[in-house]
């Protein structure tokens, strides 16, 4: 049998496109002085609230060391690992699905849902529901679905973009949102203030009613105990628990790879998730539930298995790795890049550094060209991800990969390709790059009296519209260090 | 072929086309898997306090003979802080069905069994529910509910606006290794650590959204 063609997520449906490059987005982003404020705001608090509660976990390298392990593994044995999901999931009185793509996904929620005959769903934020445009889906087939995170709340009520993994609203500020709840709630005390312990109060009653009577529930899952069928959700406000357990039906869709092989991994992943995300000890509330449960909580429950892209990406073999991400968002927040651009500029659900190697790998290089330059490479992101994912090296990579690609359709490679392929080999291996930083001082060379005003295409679309301070002497590192005094990242 | 026999088809193929490196020695657990007290050690239960204490949970000692009026003690007083709780009302407590009764026989209000036949409409019109819970982690300041008959099902410690959890001294471990261990895999879980709380707006952490606003852990200790 021949090997089919890599089977990439389609264009056409769910979050992966917004239709604008990185360059375009970015440089509408960077016009945007209220967005940069409210971005350096947020991130500045999650990152130092990060570094305190990782300090203080004695093992936290032998933990991340496992969490790479207990992924690797579980992705070298993916097929038996899913295949054992189903049944236990089965044997524990669930039904599971399988869907090769978005649209093939959307197809079964919205008939399982129509099959209920109910009109409305209530939704736990999920990033797979986002990222095959679920909602989008339900509204074609007439049905309304409510999203009941805080942030999502905020975002679909501001018929706005998600532009962050864990905060889908960062880009929002207090005042922003308390508008935003003025025009949209109709029930809301005109008399509202911007304190966000009175708008997350605000947003308790505006959904109030909607859990106690909500029928049908959907959910995304953080991770799946192939050994015992376990399906794990971590959230913090309680809407994940009302919305797991109030209706008659549940319906969690999750992506092939966020399967683990045994119930033992989570003692690493439930110690590396909520300190690398929201930078808590642990996260208020994590539910966990096998099938169905006579007598507690919902009586139905269907399991949706969603490949959009996955399997090829497994095909890369350095690529791959980006399948790791427990979508922590840590690696959004050391960002230099993300910090300046905010995550629409990604044009895709998954912004950041993990978007920019997880959408490329998801939709084909050619559909996402811009997305693999959207770094610095300075190596942040790989210092704080609780997998241990290279995202550097696969940035460099998948550069190397469309060069590649573009080669091969155009016969020729062109300047920009040689640069990156070059760039590409001195990134090989890291002690090459270490020498280039060191003797070439990258953004240094480019600089005019301390600024980088350009910077080699195609990230120069942006750096042309906004200048970036240059590093003062030696690396990314230590300037970020000087213009973050106190932020330990 | 099913989207079943594709998908597993497709990683099969991915797989073989450029296959990973094998983990022969299997994953290296280098981590703790054990704290360095035993479960129930007296450093165990102040980490468990101080953890606690740091989620803006409330935390409360008490002994067997004292625990009916020290839960009785911290229902009215919840109640009294709760926002919508209606000063005058008879405060309705949920209790699920295994639970020990002496542990509310003080308290004030009307006692309302937990049958699995309330709709969540009647559990909104509870005030407070009283469990015990399956076991503690001291280091994350976590409390574990297992759906036994002395914790009940998920929705009744979800709707009531507060949450009194009795913890046994014995029951609180160091780490999250040590918990999973003492779990059974196969049972409807919920971790709680603290109140519900959201970092939505601007990062900052705001007690109180869906779940029960507030937690108050009752660790009990001196049980022969
Ligand atoms: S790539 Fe790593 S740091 Fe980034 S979201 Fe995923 S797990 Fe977190």
């Amino acid at each position: 049998m021949t090997p089919d063609p890599p089977a990439y997520a389609p264009h056409d449906v769910g979050g992966l496109h917004t239709g604008m490059t990185f360059p375009e987005a970015a440089r509408a982003a960077l016009g945007d002085s209220q967005l940069r404020r409210n971005l350096r705001a947020a991130t500045a608090t999650i990152r130092s609230k990060r570094s305190a509660v990782v300090a203080e976990v004695e093992d936290w390298e032998e933990l991340r060391e496992a969490g790479k392990q207990i992924k690797a593994d579980a992705m070298s044995r993916l097929p038996e690992l899913l295949e054992q999901l189903e049944e236990q999931v089965t044997a524990r009185h669930g039904v599971v699905h399988w869907a090769r793509d978005a649209t093939e996904a959307n197809r079964i929620v919205t008939d399982l849902v129509v099959a209920t005959g109910a009109r409305e769903v209530v939704k736990v934020k999920s990033m797979a529901t986002q990222e095959i445009g679920l909602n989008e889906a339900l509204d074609a087939a007439g049905i309304a679905a409510y999203e009941t995170d805080l942030a999502e709340l905020i975002v679909q009520l501001g018929h706005d973009f998600p532009s962050h993994i864990l905060v889908p609203a960062i880009h929002r500020n207090r005042s922003e949102i308390r508008d935003i709840f003025l025009r949209e709630m109709p029930d809301v005390d005109p008399g509202l203030d911007d304190e966000p312990r009175v708008l997350a109060m605000a947003a308790r009653r505006h959904l109030r009613r909607k859990f106690l009577e909500a029928r049908v529930a959907i959910s995304g899952a953080n991770f799946a105990v192939a050994e015992t069928g376990t399906l794990v959700v971590v959230e913090s406000e309680g809407n994940g628990r009302m919305c797991l357990t109030l209706p008659e039906t549940l319906i969690t869709v999750m992506g092939i790879e966020k399967v683990l092989p045994q119930w033992t991994d989570l003692e690493v992943f439930l110690q590396l998730l909520p300190r690398s995300s929201t930078g808590e000890r642990m996260n208020p509330y994590t539910s966990m539930w096998t099938g169905v449960t006579p007598g507690d909580g919902p009586q139905a429950f269907h399991l949706v298995l969603l490949d959009n892209g996955r399997s090829a990406t497994l095909a890369d073999e350095r690529g791959r790795e980006v399948l790791h991400c427990i979508r922590c968002s840590a690696c959004l927040n050391v960002c230099p890049v993300y910090e300046r651009t905010g995550g629409h500029a990604y044009g895709s659900v998954y912004p950041g550094p993990i978007g920019a190697v997880l959408t490329p790998q998801l939709t084909g290089i050619a559909t996402s060209p811009t997305l693999p330059y959207a770094s610095t490479l300075c190596g942040a992101c790989y210092e704080v991800c609780p997998v241990k994912i290279d995202i550097p090296s696969v940035l460099v990579h998948l550069r190397a990969r469309h060069v590649e690609e573009q080669r091969r359709e155009h016969q020729m490679p062109t300047a920009e390709a040689i640069a990156m392929a070059a760039t590409a080999w001195a990134m090989e291996q890291p002690r090459r790059w270490a020498r280039v930083q060191r003797f070439s001082r990258l953004g240094r060379l480019l600089s005019r009296r301390g600024r980088i005003t350009r910077l080699p295409p195609p990230l120069s679309a942006w750096t042309s519209s906004r200048d970036l301070p240059a590093p003062p002497e030696q690396t990314f590192r230590e300037w970020w260090a000087e213009t973050h005094p106190g932020d330990p990242n | 072929m099913s989207a079943r026999q594709v998908v597993l088809e497709r990683i099969r193929q991915a797989l073989a086309a450029d296959p990973p490196t094998p983990t022969d020695q299997g994953v290296a657990r280098t981590y703790r898997t054990k704290g360095r007290h035993e479960p129930g050690a007296t450093a165990l239960l102040d980490l468990l306090e101080e953890r606690t204490l740091d989620y803006r949970a409330a935390f409360l000692r008490a002994t067997p003979e004292l625990l009916a009026t020290q839960i009785a003690a911290a229902l009215a007083d919840g109640l009294a802080r709760a926002q919508d709780g209606g000063g005058h009302v008879i405060p309705r407590i949920l209790v699920p069905p295994g639970l020990d009764r002496q542990w509310v026989s003080e308290a004030d209000g009307e006692i309302v069994a937990d049958d699995a036949t309330l709709t969540p409409a009647t559990l909104d019109t509870m005030h407070a529910v009283v469990t015990a819970c399956a076991l503690a982690i001291a280091e994350t300041g976590t409390i574990v509910l297992d759906g036994s008959s002395d914790q009940g099902r998920r929705m009744a410690t979800l709707i009531p606006d507060l949450h009194i959890c009795v913890v046994h001294g014995r029951q609180v471990v160091g780490t999250v290794p040590e918990a999973l261990a003492r779990l059974d895999a196969s049972r409807p879980m919920t971790f709680i650590s603290g109140p519900s709380a959201t970092s939505d707006i601007e990062l900052d952490r705001v007690e109180g959204v869906h779940g029960p606003r507030q937690l108050i852990v009752v660790l009990l200790t001196g049980v022969p």
